[in-house]
């Protein structure tokens, strides 16, 4: 058993912030990561980090922006904590050596970028993710911060209390991929998840095969709510074969929409008459995927994103990255050629629930980045506003876990605070599946102390990974694909009654399928089958949780569309939507939005730009 | 194992020989059996997939490398064919998950973000170092022949040892240094953009280490740097934000016994950089700076 005072699960900017904040507090910190650091998906990040750093900006101004794109449901503690904070990280990044996009002065450039009231986005080329994980992954080797990568976590290992707010977390499992092994990691001050996203829910996503949201469903089991899980950012333009993002600057530059039948429909079928392609990400999403359904879409399945009346000289000068990726990873030539694009997965604003501190509601627990909601995004995250939270939350969670005092916080974790339950029928089963066997173990072992708690957990991850190894049954691809059908089918940017209901059976049946389910490389060398069958029990878990709020949430807000009720409900739906495992039997509630802040009380507004 | 020395896997036989001197368990039996199983299921599934490939033109035939030293069956190294059905747009990557979730999950190899990013799946296609991600099939010709990089330990069918490649990437202090920052609370430190241009280039490394792989250098020397690590050097001495003195420590890392001085300049590493970055000409440039500074104190 490997021992720590932090332990950090995942190695995006997220992770690699925290262990940074908890080294610097003095703490022993270990990272413990299914990917090498620089294999993260924070890589994959374009467009650039909010930061309010000039004199004529404010934070206060980007909080309100914030909150704003939110549609009010980010909770002002957090939003403010982002704000307030996102200066002093970027600029921590560019002292670290960050090699940012520059002013012809030598300062760092700032850009305009959707929903904000100010040029607030710095950037480093068209590669502000990539720059920003090396530059914090060089900082770790810096500082000797020790790595276990390629090292899957299976679970937390947690106490069993009933109350999940008197349980304490003392460390995780983990199965080393290339010797084949499984292993504990205790973690004496906390540990802080920092898994990334959920994309592989959905079987076109911009997101990289390894997000398959591990740490939420982890946490999940082990008692911690779920928050916010239906609200999902879908992005209109990407590449139908890998889900690779083309960025909006092709319709910014004058880029247009065409369907099968060469028919301009943004206009010619009513979705956007003013702004056309320039709409909204969901209405143009939603626009393109009507074309679809409605059999005006290309093989079924795509729309085209046509450029070439830019003129070669425009295109070289302002979109010359777009071109390369059509061309690599589409084989489309955009200049003689219109590109095929589609509506896919790109952002889930919704994950482990915490506070602005990154504490769970249980003790010795912490999520920061893309995998946590504290909520900064509500229901809808703005453009740049992702990799701020990574270092401000990052560095929140790692100071805390390494035992810096940072006082009271003011969201509540659980049900603390003021909370009710959701008053909702599903007709259909959800939850734990019959066979509770090792294949679908849920965490919290009983045992007397945190030694005995490790050692036992050890144990059941072993007979897991044996019992996956050694029994006959089904490949998990199938089931995964099983979901991923299903999610896409009915719990994409159109959500409507049936076809939820529809998404929570077919899930079901999912869940069935899995307590089937067996690895059938028996290699104990870098077995992919294995990793990626416990990764399919953790996207089984996302998805249920996923269609469960966006069934219950009957209004439209954010990226949360529903046909029953296509406009925002303030009065009956300014809550945040939590799910709790509850052993097996998840349960539904809400806890209201916290809409007071520091600088003021955002009150509820329309949200049009 | 290496892919160029596969007579090596003998010895992992002996040991595991060796350590197999216990009665074998149930779960054991159970493996083999499994073991037998797979086999048959792969004969079978060749045969399927060649006739399907027979009766549709569609489909594009990949030659792949396979290799587990823990498997019967898999320690001697073997290709293993799959043909898989050619939709536009394809990627060498897709082919190979195409084949992986249809036909044989045991095939290994690592991959995540499918868009030239995350650097893992270096590899060697029809006799180059490519980014499979990156490599669209209907560029390539048939059959389509897929190895692990050459000049590395492979782990198991794609996947070869990185631990290497690592150890030369942290070990020319890959991290920004400087003695001065701007005074001022949230201050950045200026950089012309000239500066940013010229540095641009070498930060795109995403460590693939498929320069590393093409190099003829570094495979007859272990030791020597190698491409990426130089250039990563190059990425911060050439930084004007870190000063004089760090550049000083910097130069004299990269020039050390197996450091810039002994790179041919053969230029492999630059034709097969999937982010096109201008190795060779970062390791000359450095070795003129080194030769600057060498003659500055003369
Ligand atoms: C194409 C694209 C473009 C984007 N552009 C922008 C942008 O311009 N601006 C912006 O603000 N945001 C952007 N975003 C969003 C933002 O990049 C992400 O939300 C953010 O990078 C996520 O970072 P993270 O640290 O939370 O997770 P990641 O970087 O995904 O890291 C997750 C880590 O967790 C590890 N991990 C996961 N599961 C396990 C497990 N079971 N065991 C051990 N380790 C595990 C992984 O190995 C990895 O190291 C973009 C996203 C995408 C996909
Ligand atoms: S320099 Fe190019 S080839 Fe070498 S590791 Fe970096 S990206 Fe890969
Ligand atoms: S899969 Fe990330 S570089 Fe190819």
């Amino acid at each position: 058993m490997h021992e720590h005072d932090v332990v950090v699960v995942g190695a995006g900017g997220a992770g690699l912030r925290a262990a940074i904040a908890a080294q610097e507090e003095g703490a022993d910190v270990a990272i413990v990561s299914k990917l090498h650091p620089v294999r993260s998906h924070t890589g994959a990040a374009e467009g650039g980090i909010n930061a309010a750093l000039r004199d004529a900006d404010s934070w206060e101004d980007h909080a309100y922006d914030t909150m704003k794109g939110s549609d009010y449901l980010g909770d002002a503690p957090a939003v403010e904590a982002l704000c307030k904070e996102s200066p002093e990280e970027v600029i921590q990044l560019e002292h670290w050596g960050m090699p940012f996009s520059r002013e012809e002065d030598g300062r760092v450039s700032q850009r305009p970028f959707g929903g904000l009231s100010f040029p607030r986005t710095t950037y480093a080329g068209a590669e502000t993710g990539h720059q920003m994980l090396h530059t914090m992954y060089e900082q770790v080797v810096k500082r000797g911060i020790t790595v276990y990568d390629e090292w899957h976590v299976m679970d937390l290992v947690v106490t069993d209390e009933d109350d999940p707010a008197d349980r304490t977390c003392h460390g995780v499992v983990a199965y080393d991929i290339q010797r084949g092994e499984v292993d504990g990691f205790r973690a004496s001050g906390g540990v802080i998840l920092a898994t990334g996203g959920m994309g592989q829910v959905f079987d076109h996503t911009t997101n990289a095969v390894a997000n398959t949201g591990d740490g939420v469903a982890m946490a999940y089991r082990a008692g911690v709510p779920m928050e916010d899980m239906e609200f999902i950012q879908f992005h209109p333009t990407t590449l139908p074969s890998t889900g690779v993002l083309i960025s909006e600057g092709v319709r910014g530059e004058g880029g247009i929409l065409y369907n099968e039948k060469g028919e301009r429909f943004m206009f010619e079928h009513g979705y956007a008459n003013n702004d056309g392609e320039l709409a909204s990400r969901d209405v143009v999403s939603r626009a393109e995927l009507t074309e679809v359904n409605e059999g005006r879409g290309i093989e079924d399945e795509y729309v085209h994103l046509d450029m070439r009346h830019l003129g070669e000289e425009r295109i070289l000068d302002r979109l010359e990255n777009i071109l390369h990726l059509a061309e690599d990873f589409e084989g489309a030539d955009g200049l003689t050629e219109p590109m095929p694009v589609k509506p896919g997965q790109h952002y889930a604003m919704g994950g482990i629930e915490t506070n602005e501190h990154g504490e769970t509601v249980i003790d010795g627990l912490y999520a920061a980045g893309e995998c946590a909601c504290a909520s900064v995004h509500g229901a809808n995250r703005l453009g740049g506003n992702a990799l701020p939270e990574l270092i401000v939350f990052g560095k929140r969670a790692g100071h805390h876990a390494a035992g810096r005092e940072m006082g009271e916080a003011e969201i509540p974790t659980g049900k603390r605070g003021e909370w009710e339950p959701a008053e909702y029928e599903f007709e259909v089963d959800v939850g734990a599946v019959g066979d509770r066997g090792p294949a679908a173990a849920d965490g919290g072992a009983v045992a007397a102390d945190a030694e005995g708690l490790m050692e036992a957990e050890i144990e059941r991850a072993r007979e897991r990974v044996e019992d996956l190894l050694a029994r006959k049954g089904r490949n998990h691809a199938e089931i995964r694909s099983a979901v991923q059908e299903t999610m896409t089918a009915n719990v994409n940017v159109f959500r409507e009654e049936e076809g939820l209901k529809e998404s929570l059976s077919d899930l079901r049946e999912a869940r069935e399928a899995y307590t089937e389910v067996a690895v059938s490389d028996p290699s104990r060398t870098f077995n992919t089958d294995l990793i990626h069958t416990m990764e399919t029990r953790n996207v089984l878990d996302i998805a249920e949780a996923l269609a469960m709020g966006a069934l219950a949430r009957r209004e439209f807000r954010g990226a949360h569309w529903r046909k029953e009720r296509q406009e925002r409900d303030d009065e009956n739906w300014l809550k945040h939507t939590l799910v709790s495992w509850n052993d097996g039997e998840p349960e539904l509630w809400y806890k209201p939005a916290i809409l007071e802040g520091e600088a003021k009380t955002y009150e509820p507004k329309v949200r049009s730009y | 194992m290496s892919t160029q020395i596969p007579k090596q896997t003998e010895k992992a036989d002996e040991t595991a020989a060796e350590t197999e001197t216990d009665a074998p368990s149930k779960g054991d039996e159970r493996r083999a059996e499994k073991r037998r199983r797979a086999d048959e299921r792969r004969r079978q599934r060749e045969a399927e997939e060649a006739e399907r490939a027979a009766a549709d033109e569609n489909t594009v035939e990949l030659r792949v490398f396979r290799y587990d030293p823990d498997v019967e069956g898999k320690q001697e190294p073997r290709f293993d064919t799959f043909h898989v059905p050619f939709t536009k747009g394809m990627t060498v990557l897709d082919a190979l998950m195409y084949a992986r979730d249809s036909y044989d999950s045991s095939l290994t190899f690592r991959h995540s973000c499918r868009q030239a990013v995350c650097g893992s799946d270096a590899m060697f296609v029809n006799g180059g170092q490519k980014l499979a991600c990156k490599t669209q099939i209907d560029e390539l010709e048939e059959p389509i022949r897929v190895e692990p990089l050459p000049h590395a330990e492979v782990t198991k069918d794609l996947v070869v040892d990185m631990e290497h490649f690592y150890d030369q990437m942290e070990a020319v202090e890959p991290y920004f240094q400087t003695n001065e920052y701007p005074d001022g609370e949230l201050e950045e430190q200026r950089q012309t953009r000239e500066n940013r241009e010229k540095i641009k280039m070498s930060t795109r490394c995403i460590w693939c280490s498929a320069c590393m792989s093409s190099c003829n250098i570094a495979a007859g020397d272990n030791e020597y740097l190698g491409p990426a690590a130089i250039n990563k050097a190059y990425r911060f001495a050439m930084d004007e934000r870190e000063g004089e003195d760090v550049k000083q420590k910097r130069l004299e890392i990269i020039e050390q016994e197996h450091g810039v001085w002994r790179c041919q300049t053969q230029f492999s590493c630059t034709e097969v950089c999937p982010k096109d970055i201008p190795l060779t000409e970062h390791i000359q440039e450095l070795k003129r700076e080194a030769v600057k500074n060498n003659l500055k104190f003369w």
